[in-house]
């Protein structure tokens, strides 16, 4: 086993991430986390801050194919990785069937957990596109939201994989 | 391109952002030159304080300044809704778990966080009362300085304000039966997921502020009195909230921030985390005593109630809550005798203020509770009583206010059937229905501006705050159906107190009704516009043209508003403007200022499993039906009506905050605080409305989205009692509650006597 340096908190340490595609490379404080360098370094705010104990959801992001809270993660974890935010969903200005969903189904509301809630439900349809009402409403149990828009959130994802099976 | 009629569904405006992550928060807005601000609180709920020391804090690099009372105008300035109680740090008394006693100012969040930990408050920690019980007894510690509160005769104690309402003659009715229990309901907080956030920058001569606020003008007023700034100069940017429910009607740290930023010269930006929200909004926690007394055959003869709600240790809108929310404590019935008390108690704890139901879950918990153990006691159908004293169309079942509004009766009977309550129980279950009914706002004066551009797009002005019940798609919807416009032509502008005109508030269910019909009024102002122009184009006689839904009729002809508009114009173009105006007037002579505009009314019915050995309750059906007047857009009444049932899901069956016995809140925070997911659903939901056109807001609208919250508990405990026989009076219905009642000795009902 090698040993790892010390690092001390108010260390910055380089590190590079594929975020939404792109590379991007930069040096971060030790104690900094992944939502933080997200939110503050690369200003994407889809992410979202609310409990910072990985209770509710809010910040949850893709990282290298599994959904994560991003803030409990440590941005230099995250070194190396793949991250998939909200923002990285849609592309060329084209919402994904998921997205276009919520929309359709009303499952948003005022939106603050959505960003989250998407990108559970978009990670949880790419590990099984068809699940049922049951492994949706318990695979999405980590994104809480306080408007209570989870039966048109499950509506939305089941919409989503019947689209698909067309 | 989309059209969208009046009564359809389309996408909410504003979802693209909202699903892409794009959507602005206030947390999600940067200035140049920002200072971030942390705030330093003490450990007790009620201490003395004896000094502060900043110098450590001050010396850490990036700390700019650490603002303490000191540092603030003498004497304190204070703000609140209702008082002017509220000091912008505590002033020599922290008076709960929470309240700020000085705030830092860095160039980092994190810097400020640790400056706040260094910052040295040497306290004395006094005695607390954070319950009812304590907070009433004789020798309580007063929360309020009596100075503070001259010629009150309530000084000496820690009441703020009694209510009390009466008609008929409660004392000398007879009834067959009297049922005269206590019920209680705990303190629960709004947990939006958006934490409150606020930003403040100096602006020129003026002061702009950041607010996750829903009243964009009155915190606009309050600011502006504080800083002694002309309201012109006091710019407040309100930024749809990520979720509000009453938590974010009223200034909270904003007039912090803006002192923050006068004295830095630069923006400050405070955004609290999800414990700081604990210790800045909740509801009032109530102990409520209901005595129903009633005839043999189920009428209700008098109801006497006596509601103490647990507000905190500054009054915010907590005593209007108190107030407006027991005034229909007596439900949609006709009750001859009624008295009812309620009083607003301060206590050492969070203060309380609006939360979705506006103080009526709380009585209507404990009066619907009473209503179905009198049906039980007399051997009754709980359904068959409330019809029997369900006040029917037009009558004036509370004296003196808006007589119903509403069929009310059919909203009960299709919530009973969807539940089959007449049909055979399956197994093991038990059903339970209650009756829900708020008063809409008694006041109100909204504003709004509409502009028809010369391409036929439209810009909607309204101060309305969006904060998730989709007000601007209702107002989008008013207008292009109005105008003729496709949706996605509209702009719909809210959130800038220097750009849009007044809206009193985003409350009390009222946004739909009241700012509709402003909107309605102004796009109207334009169609008269419109007829005068095609009068003129055509040569027709003003008064034979109709301009509806988008159509210009002449007496031979159909135009579209294009038709009219472009012509009309001219070559110079331009464009027309319509202004609005709705107003609800006080009436001096009514007990809340005002008649209710309109009525919320909800029907709901459950169906319940109870797990004997361990006490979890499985709700398997779930049926609320609103009397919604007429849906403007049917989908987002249905996630209002299911959104606000799953929040009163969360105060039956599981939120509550809990004190240690030096009053703090042992329970700050996601991890031991819970709320709904989706794994706590009913397993099944329907949601159903009641459509007569028979509202005061545009084509027949009545506000709806708080109805479907006010009667969740008293419907789950009767299904829960009819599935395992638990009696339970007390909130939230917990597993281990529900274990106790079903296994500990049963309490005998105290008072009930025939």
């Amino acid at each position: 086993m090698t040993t790892e340096p010390t690092i001390h908190a108010s260390d910055t340490v380089p590190i590079s991430l594929v975020v939404n595609g792109r590379p991007r490379s930069m040096q971060v404080a030790a104690h900094r986390t992944l939502l933080d360098v997200l939110r503050d370094d690369l200003r994407l705010t889809g992410a979202k801050e609310c409990c910072l104990v990985g209770e509710c959801g809010a910040c949850t992001v893709i990282l290298d194919g599994r959904t994560v809270d991003s803030c409990l993660v440590l941005a230099v974890e995250a070194d190396g990785s793949e991250i998939t935010t909200a923002e990285g969903l849609a592309s060329n200005g084209r919402l994904t069937p998921l997205q276009e969903a919520f929309l359709d189904e009303g499952a948003v509301q005022c939106g603050f957990c959505i960003p989250g809630q998407v990108v559970s439900a978009h990670a949880l349809l790419a590990a099984n596109p068809d699940p049922t009402l049951e492994e949706i409403q318990e695979g999405l149990a980590g994104n809480l939201c306080r408007c209570g828009c989870y039966w048109q959130i499950s509506d939305a994802v089941l919409a989503t994989a019947e689209g698909a099976r067309r | 391109m989309t059209t969208a009629r009046v009564g359809e569904s389309p996408q909410r405006v504003g979802g693209i952002a909202r699903v892409t992550g794009h959507q602005a928060y206030v947390a999600d807005v940067h200035l140049p030159g920002e200072l971030h601000a942390a705030l330093v609180t003490l450990p007790v709920a009620h201490g003395r304080i004896v000094s502060i020391d900043a110098t450590e804090a001050e010396t850490l690099p990036g700390v700019h300044f650490v603002m303490t009372t000191a540092d603030l105008p003498e004497p304190m300035p204070r703000f609140g809704p209702q008082f002017n109680d509220r000091p912008i740090l505590a002033i020599g008394e922290a008076l709960y778990h929470g309240e700020p006693v000085a705030a830092v100012a860095a160039e980092s969040r994190e810097i400020a966080a640790a400056a706040a930990r260094l910052v040295r408050v040497e306290y004395e920690e006094l005695p607390a009362v954070v319950t009812v019980a304590t907070a009433l007894a004789p020798a309580a510690p007063l929360v309020r300085d009596p100075a503070l509160r001259p010629d009150d005769p309530l000084a000496a104690t820690n009441v703020l304000r009694a209510h009390r309402y009466a008609w008929g003659d409660v004392e000398t009715a007879t009834a067959d039966l009297v049922v005269d229990e206590r019920y209680s309901f705990p303190i629960v907080t709004h947990f939006a997921i958006e934490p409150h956030a606020f930003i403040a920058a100096p602006d020129g001569d003026g002061m702009a502020v950041w607010s996750s606020i829903q009243h964009p003008n009155w915190l606009q007023k309050i600011l502006a009195r504080l800083l002694g700034l002309p309201l012109a100069k006091v710019r407040v940017f309100a930024p749809d909230p990520g979720g509000a429910f009453g938590g974010k009607q009223h200034a909270k740290y904003e007039p912090l921030v803006a002192f923050m930023a006068r004295r830095a010269g630069r923006p400050v930006r405070l955004v609290l985390s999800l414990e700081e929200t604990f210790q800045a909004v909740r509801r009032a926690a109530a102990e409520v005593r209901v005595r129903t007394g009633f005839m043999s055959d189920g009428t209700i003869a008098f109801q006497d109630i006596a509601a103490d709600y647990l507000i905190g240790a500054y009054a915010d809108i907590a005593d209007r809550v108190v107030g407006k929310g027991s005034y229909p404590g007596c439900g949609p019935y006709r009750v001859p005798s009624a008295r009812i008390v309620a009083r607003a108690v301060l206590s050492h704890t969070v203060p309380s203020t609006a939360f979705r139901g506006f103080g009526n879950p709380q009585v209507n918990w404990a009066v619907e509770s009473n209503l179905t153990e009198g049906a039980l006691a007399l051997g009754l159908d709980p359904l068959e009583l409330r019809l029997r004293n369900l006040a029917r169309r037009g009558e004036p079942f509370i004296p003196f206010d808006t007589p119903a509004d509403g069929d009310w009766e059919q909203t009960v009977r299709r919530a009973a059937e969807l539940i089959d309550w007449h049909g055979p129980r399956p197994a093991g279950r038990g059903r339970g229905i209650a009756i829900g009914i708020k008063s809409g706002p008694t006041t109100g004066l909204s504003y709004a501006t509409v502009r028809l551009l010369v391409d036929g797009s439209v810009v909607v002005y309204s101060g309305t705050s969006d904060m998730g019940q989709g007000a601007r798609t209702i107002f989008a919807q008013i207008a292009a159906y109005e105008l003729g416009a496709p949706l996605d032509w509209v702009t719909v502008v809210m959130g800038d107190t220097v750009v849009v005109p007044y809206d009193q508030q985003t409350s009390a269910s009222r946004s739909s009704v009241l700012m509709g019909n402003a909107v309605l009024a102004a796009c109207r102002e334009i169609q008269a516009k419109l007829r005068a122009m095609a009068a003129h184009l055509h040569d027709v006689d003003e008064a034979s043209i109709v301009v509806d839904a988008g159509v210009v009729r002449l007496p031979d002809r159909e135009l579209s508003i294009l038709d009219v508009l472009k012509p009309g114009l001219g070559r110079l173009g331009g464009e027309l403007v319509g202004n609005g105006e709705s107003r609800k007037e006080d009436e001096p002579e009514h007990p809340l200022g005002g008649s209710a505009a309109f009525f919320e009314f909800n029907c709901t019915a459950v169906e319940a499993e109870v797990d004997r050995d361990t006490g979890d309750v499985t709700l398997t059906r779930y049926v609320t039906v609103s009397d919604v007047g007429k849906a403007i857009n049917p989908l987002q009444v249905r996630m209002q009506d299911e959104g606000a049932a799953i929040q009163g899901l969360g105060h039956t069956l599981m939120e509550h905050y809990i004190f240690d016995d030096a009053g703090r809140i042992r329970n700050l925070g996601a991890i031991d605080y819970r709320i709904p997911t989706s794994m706590d659903l009913p397993l099944e939901m329907v949601s159903e409305i009641v459509e007569n056109a028979d509202g005061p807001g545009p084509y027949g609208a009545k506000g709806m989205s708080e109805g479907a919250l006010l009667c969740v508990s008293a419907a789950v405990a009767a299904a829960v009692r009819d599935a395992s026989g638990a009696v339970i009076r007390d909130l939230p219905l917990s597993p281990e509650r529900v274990w106790r009642a079903l296994h500990e000795p049963a309490r005998v009902p105290e008072e009930v006597m025939r």
